[in-house]
């Protein structure tokens, strides 16, 4: 079973090979891990009938940098910086996740205003991801340059705001146990406030440039198609679950933080295509850009960190805990145990893109190899997070 | 969603040769845990997917922990009256065992369908050397699969019954289980500013510490 | 500088401003070929790990790497003539690394962006981590950082294009590709049973560096 049809048994290695069993021959093709179009260093072992994608493997651990082995030999502070780096366009979202484990963990109480705060910056990480996604998978579709171009200026108006206030573009490590770091000044307020008004007329012109392009929708309605079925069964997540008509945001159905106090809608798709998932990630950011109003509006006074929850010599009685929210990309999850001691006994990472990926085969499979590559954009894989 | 305990029991009633037992967990998140026998593992999980009142459609994380042996006292207090009359004293009797080394699975279970969870399953190995095999539930659940090849890849823990069991983030041709607490890295250690803990052992082997006499540069 | 420079004896700097005035530009095939190659550097389009979305960054519209005359990212490492290691290396990925830089044509640069592709940076006590490129390949320029901003980048691009402005076309100081044995192929380690083979390479990396612990004071 192990064994490919495909690979020399003495070498190992792929080889283009005739499978009797099939008309014509068949050709494997290994895309990756340097290739311009897989994000990162991502692998996949393709099989062409044609030019029509009848097996496709994926590989992965180019990019394995034992996250999980680290964390366990380090305090629980000291994997905070490294959660940035897991999914490195995402660093608050990730932060937030492990803080959320952490706190399960050990019981710790989050102050109001730091759970808005962190709503905020979630927020504007979801805006700042799905902005870059859409850049990315046009750049899939082949339009080379312009919608990314587009995208990375957004982005750098949001690295902006989490440099001052963090002091980092990318890793900002903010969020602590019990609260945030620093507490957002009025001025970065003012500036927040003023970058989501903003960005609304960014997503009309946007669209106005993709949606209903005619490209784009011939490249992408119908491509890739996933069921709601198949998605919920492998563990599929985020705007990939959502696009297939499944209402599950874990923003309403765990209601973590301050969620509950906001009035946001949850798009939903409704044939699980490459389309569809561009959609739901446009439609989701206009939520977000809903979100974030409320939360200006409503962001309490009072302190950002709570006072007893103690960073130095943290030591969590033994037990174990499972944290998540709702990332950009899918649910985001912290699996830690404690034994007692000040470094996490195991420290696992519910990786949302690397689960997404397990219907990769399924969703290509029938398609030509110029649609598995925006496949694999719709997926939204960030490879720190696929192989951590 | 009944309570563990509940489900347990009901577990019990329809599989009455399974061995499911509740393992609690004491941290505030009180997530607890059912541990279930390797045997029955795979029907167990399936009829936690398919109950009607339960529907737990997705299996989210799948985690490997490595116990390895370890010497546990346990501490025994018994009180005893004072023959003389006296107030009675406690005395405390310690014992040593070894707590014999296990790989442990651990599936977090939740359900789309009716918004509930999680519902924790474990599943233990024999020990950590030979005995080390455990049913897939890549059948019930198929997102499963990636997660049970990175633990047996790191942990090597192996799947009965899954479809596709190689390595996943290491290379092929990788013989060690790096995961595991008793793995050791290959020896390339470089100095490192302010090392502490293991990497202060291994810049000791290393690296020569200074002659006392020699005037230290600041 | 009024120092006669060796590509124009004779003259000086003031001179040369002065005959430029009058539209007479003065040159050496040195400088004038070096001139070429420092401001069309082609980078490969070769993203690692998180640095790699401060390269893309570089390249969009705020920092605008193309100011630099190095937009050009090829996807092919026949058509590139720079090497940016932008991330992580891991073992896993380190062959493949390897080989794309003997892929590339001479003359060929390598950039170690980030303290990962420097030393292994925050995860160098990875079991699968490579404590820096330079163990495989040799690097020109180091920037450190995790990630550099897009602003390093662009800067250590610009001291990457003083290096070849400053490399003599002829004499035994000439770069490798003006060598006679001028090859730069670097042995591609394999991925053995538990590390990669060899851990590194032997003629760059001949042993590391010799220490003295420092004691705390
Ligand atoms: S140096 Fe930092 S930002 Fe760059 S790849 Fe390494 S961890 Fe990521």
């Amino acid at each position: 079973m192990n064994a490919s049809p495909f690979t020399n048994p003495s070498t190992g290695a792929h080889v283009r090979s005739v499978r009797s069993d099939l008309p014509g021959d068949l050709m494997e093709v290994s895309m990756g891990p340097h290739h311009p179009s897989t994000h990162g260093v991502f692998r996949m072992i393709v099989t062409l009938d044609g030019e029509t994608i009848v097996r496709l493997k994926p590989v992965f651990g180019y990019l394995h940098r034992n996250h999980e082995k680290l964390a366990e030999n380090t305090s629980y502070l000291g994997s905070m910086p490294y959660t940035d780096r897991l999914d490195y366009l995402n660093s608050m979202t990730n932060n937030w996740a492990y803080a959320r484990a952490v706190e399960q963990l050990a019981g710790i109480a989050v102050p109001e205003r730091a759970e808005y705060v962190r709503v905020i910056l979630a927020e504007l990480t979801r805006l700042l991801n799905h902005t870059c996604l859409a850049g990315f998978l046009m750049q899939d579709c082949g339009c080379s340059g312009t919608p990314l171009m587009y995208a990375f200026r957004e982005r750098e108006k949001i690295l902006d705001l989490f440099e001052s206030l963090s002091g980092s573009r990318m890793m900002c490590n903010y969020q602590r146990f019990g609260g945030c770091r620093v507490d957002p000044s009025a001025d970065w307020l003012a500036r927040a406030r003023q970058l989501v008004e903003e960005y609304g007329p960014f997503l009309d012109e946007f669209e106005a440039l993709l949606t209903g392009n005619e490209i784009l929708l011939a490249r992408t309605q119908g491509v890739g198609r996933l069921s709601a079925a198949l998605a919920i069964n492998a563990g599929v997540t985020g705007p990939m679950l959502r696009a297939t008509g499944v209402n599950h945001d874990l923003r309403k159905v765990d209601g973590y933080g301050v969620y509950p106090r906001f009035q946001f809608r949850i798009p939903l798709g409704e044939h699980g295509d490459v389309y569809d998932r561009y959609m739901i990630r446009i439609l989701e950011m206009r939520e977000s850009l809903a979100i974030l109003r409320q939360a200006f509006a409503g962001l309490p006074a009072g302190p950002i960190m709570n006072p007893a929850a103690k960073l130095r010599g943290f030591r969590p009685k033994v037990g174990e805990a499972y944290g998540r929210i709702e990332g950009p990309k899918g649910e985001i999850g912290f699996h830690l145990v404690s034994d007692g001691g000040p470094n996490p006994w195991r420290y696992h990472v519910r990786a949302p893109s690397f689960i997404n990926l397990t219907i990769l085969e399924d969703l290509c499979l029938g398609h030509t190899v110029a649609d598995a590559v925006i496949i694999l954009g719709s997926i939204d894989i960030v490879l720190g997070e696929v192989d951590r | 969603m009944e309570t563990l305990t509940q489900l347990r029991d009901r577990i019990a009633a329809l599989f009455p040769a399974a061995d499911v037992v509740l393992a609690t967990n004491p941290s505030p998140s009180a997530q607890h845990a059912l541990r279930l026998d390797a045997t029955h593992a795979r029907a167990i999980a399936t009829f936690l997917r398919d109950d009607p009142a339960l529907q737990l459609d997705q299996c989210t994380n799948v985690t490997g922990i490595d116990w390895p042996e370890k010497e546990v006292v346990d501490v025994t207090r018994t009180t005893v009256p004072d023959p003389a009359g006296g107030a009675p004293r406690v005395v405390e009797e310690k014992t040593r065992r070894i707590e014999p080394g296990r790989l442990e699975v651990v599936y977090h279970l939740y359900s789309i369908a009716l918004s509930h969870g999680p519902v924790v399953l474990r599943l233990v190995t024999g020990n950590r050397t030979d005995a080390v095999t455990l049913p897939s539930l890549t059948p019930v659940w198929r997102s499963a699969e990636f997660q049970e090849r990175e633990v047996y890849d790191l942990f090597g823990i192996v799947f009965e019954g899954h479809p596709d069991l190689r390595r996943i983030l290491m290379w092929d041709g990788f013989k060690d289980h790096p995961m595991r607490r008793d793995y050791r890295e290959p020896d390339d250690y470089e100095w490192e500013p302010t090392p502490h803990g293991d990497v202060l052992a291994k810049a000791k082997q290393h690296y020569p510490a200074p002659a006392p006499s020699a005037p230290s540069t600041p | 500088m009024s120092d006669p420079t060796p590509t124009n004896p004779g003259i000086t700097e003031t001179e040369r401003d002065e005959l430029r005035r009058h539209g007479i530009l003065l040159t050496g095939l040195e400088e004038l070929y070096n001139w070429g190659r420092s401001h069309s550097v082609w980078p490969l389009n070769f993203g690692l790990a998180c640095c790699a979305i401060e390269m893309i960054a570089a390249s969009m519209a705020k920092f605008d790497i193309a100011r630099f005359g190095s937009e050009v990212f090829r996807p092919s490492p026949r058509q590139a003539d720079l090497l940016i290691v932008s991330g992580t290396v891991t073992k896993k990925m380190a062959p493949q690394v390897v080989r794309l830089w003997n892929q590339m044509p001479e003359p060929k640069y390598c950039i170690a962006m980030g303290a990962c592709a420097i030393s292994g940076g925050p995860f160098k006590q990875g079991y699968n981590v490579l404590k820096g490129i330079d163990r495989f390949i040799p690097v020109d320029i180091y920037i450190p950082g995790c990630p550099p901003r897009p602003e390093a980048l662009l800067h250590g691009l610009v001291q990457l294009q003083e290096k070849i402005r400053n490399q003599a076309i002829a004499g035994p100081d000439a770069p490798r590709h003006l060598q006679a044995e001028g090859d730069c192929n670097c042995p591609i380690p394999e991925c053995g049973a538990h590390d990669i083979e060899p851990a590194q390479n032997g003629a760059l990396w001949p042993k590391p560096p010799e220490l003295v612990r420092p004691t705390k004071s």
